[in-house]
């Protein structure tokens, strides 16, 4: 659907994206996800025609974006981080300004902007002025934008950001309704986000692609789990006493604060953590002692996530970091 | 191209751009009518064209500020790059939109000579000849400022630079009295064009190369045809600036000349501040 080969982008000196090639099947909710300053919003903009690559090609459904615009820009629907909108006007006027630029006319152009703004779920501020919408539904009204033409790809820039909670939910689940009968890439810095809705990940850091999996796989990278964090109501000492009776123990750290419980986290070399776990209960149980809270520390998609930015980091120095800010900004 | 078209149009009559642009336009020629027609019983209606075209230094500017500076302001020429059409496109559908609001209120001043001929000889020929090298003028003006506009995000810099720019094309020729007539003295200024051609090149490609080799390059070949033929740089300056004053051509029309060099030259005008135009939107695409 989208093949993306050897994407480059210099700004001068700096390398804001560096060599960067994937593929993006059809039928799938692909997460674009890096920190701050990435390229993801380079990227996306050199893959929606919006900005030129200093090297590479991106092409969709076999057209390339540079070579033969007009049609491969038909088969995307592009939301930019900030919404391009014209304030004076109603979400109305606006869709059918943007379908007539799309080729859309008569009767097919009001029959597919009154689809997609039941999609979008703005029927109740249709006629209103864009510049007094909430900014939930001028990020919808800019979705509905993309959705028109019914291009097969939609690609939107950090959908949720500066959204508040309620407006994120509602915009993820969209999102999600989309991913039904669109190809749907989003960027995002919030991992959970893309943990929740996307079938694949595509982590990008320094300009580079760092991981391109979906998100369990990710999540396995980490290595096995090995540290139990345990809430018990026994003293310090109490507790390393019964903790010192169990077998594979390597390391023991305690904290406690004034008015609350003990709380431990154990390290263990021992291969099956259970077998550890259980260890620890019957100790305490023996002990007469009482074990509150006991969980495994397991492998987050954060620390994928910090570690796969910070190994791309070693490469990158803190300068050009901050340039991709500025950039960004 | 037609969207764009319709959309800036209905923008235009939604906010008070084109009727204020209207107003101005009619008030003035309609003072020019009342002195020149009826105080002074003058039958000529090309001299109220020619007492009214100063009104471009205003009205100009007010119409094409925005165009293109709000669009970057408000970041929706993002979409405008995502959207399948080419920039050329937009920036015809743009132009086409801006001549159509010009073109309006001049539709009401075609029919003044009619009225006037009611009462009186009037010339028609030549005042029908004048309202279209009026409207040809104004094109070129407006070219020049969707132009400006494109160069910047703030409208107001955008209507400020149009101001000076439109100001200084109408009293060029008045100017090129004033300024030196001597060889030595076009030798220098065209020294100091070339000068500041290269400084805005530099600024604009930040290529070095290009801008100092284009620089001493031109520098070189004035130098030579100094040297050679000193004599034809005599009144070359002001022949320059009256060459390139939009409002002069106007007024060969005015005296009676349908000039044929005229409308090419205003033609070439158009085309060459569009080409800019794209190129300037073009070139936000690359960095």
């Amino acid at each position: 659907m989208i093949t993306v080969e050897h994407l480059t982008k210099c700004y001068g000196d700096f390398m804001a994206v560096n060599d960067l090639s994937f593929e993006i099947q059809e039928g799938h909710v692909y997460g674009f996800l890096g920190p701050n300053g990435a390229g993801k919003s380079t990227t996306m903009n050199m893959m929606t025609g919006c900005l030129s690559a200093t090297a590479g090609r991106v092409c969709i459904d076999g057209y390339d974006i540079f070579e033969e615009p007009k049609k491969a820009k038909k088969r995307i629907g592009y939301l930019p981080e900030q919404p391009p909108l014209y304030m004076n006007e109603s979400p109305v006027e606006y869709l059918r300004f943007v379908g007539q630029a799309k080729g859309l006319r008569g009767e097919d152009l009001e029959n597919q902007i009154r689809e997609v703004i039941g999609q979008t779920k703005i029927e109740t501020v249709r006629n209103r002025r864009i510049s007094t919408l909430s900014k939930g539904y001028r990020q919808r009204v800019g979705i509905a934008q993309a959705l028109l033409g019914n291009p097969g790809v939609i690609i939107l820039d950090e959908p949720t950001v500066g959204l508040d909670p309620i407006q994120i939910i509602e915009i993820r689940d969209l999102i999600k309704e989309l991913g039904q009968t669109h190809t749907v890439i989003f960027s995002s810095h919030i991992l959970s986000e893309v943990q929740t809705i996307c079938d694949q990940i595509l982590m990008i850091a320094h300009g580079k692609l760092v991981a391109f999996d979906e998100p369990g796989n990710l999540e396995k990278r980490l290595l096995s789990p090995n540290e139990i964090l345990l809430t018990t109501d026994a003293s310090e000492e109490e507790a390393r006493r019964i903790l010192s009776q169990v077998s594979g123990i390597t390391e023991i750290q305690s904290e406690k604060k004034e008015g609350q419980l003990l709380t431990m986290a154990v390290k263990t070399n021992n291969k099956d953590i259970y077998q550890v776990s259980r260890a620890i209960f019957r100790g305490f149980a023996s002990g007469n002692k009482a074990l509150l809270e006991m969980s495994l520390k397991k492998g987050s998609l954060e620390d994928v996530f910090i570690e796969l930015s910070e190994s791309g980091a070693d490469e990158g120095s803190s300068d050009s970091r901050e340039a991709a800010k500025e950039e960004d900004q | 191209m037609i969207a764009v078209l319709k959309h800036e149009l209905r923008n235009y009559f939604h906010t008070l751009t084109a009727y204020v642009f209207g107003a101005f336009l009619l008030a003035f020629v309609g003072i020019g009518a009342m002195l020149y027609n009826l105080q002074a019983a003058v039958s000529n209606f090309e001299y109220v064209l020619s007492f009214s075209c100063l009104i471009f230094v205003v009205i100009v500017p007010i119409l094409t500020m925005r165009v293109i500076a709000e669009e970057r302001k408000q970041k929706t020429d993002q979409l405008l790059y995502a959207l399948p059409i080419t920039t050329t496109q937009v920036v015809l559908g743009k132009y086409l939109s801006l001549l159509t609001v010009y073109l309006i209120p001049l539709c009401l001043i075609s029919v003044y000579p009619l009225i006037f001929s009611q009462f009186g000889d009037v010339y028609l020929l030549t005042s029908y000849g004048s309202i279209f090298a009026f409207f040809m003028l104004g094109a070129a003006l407006i070219a020049m400022g969707v132009f400006i506009s494109s160069l910047t995000d703030n409208q107001g810099f955008a209507a400020g630079i149009g101001i000076a720019a439109v100001l200084l094309n109408y009293y060029s020729v008045s100017l090129s009295e004033y300024v030196s007539a001597t060889a030595f003295g076009s030798l220098a200024a065209i020294c100091v064009l070339i000068l500041v051609m290269g400084a805005v090149i530099r600024c604009l490609t930040k290529n070095d190369n290009l801008a100092f080799g284009l620089c001493l390059g031109l520098l070189a070949v004035t130098a030579v045809c100094y040297y050679l033929e000193p004599s034809s740089f005599e009144g070359l300056l002001p022949e320059i600036m009256t060459s390139l004053s939009l409002f002069e051509r106007f007024y060969v029309f005015v005296n009676g000349v349908f000039d044929m060099t005229g409308i090419v030259y205003y033609l070439s005008v158009i085309v060459f501040f569009l080409f800019l135009s794209v190129q300037s939107l073009e070139k936000r695409r690359y960095n």
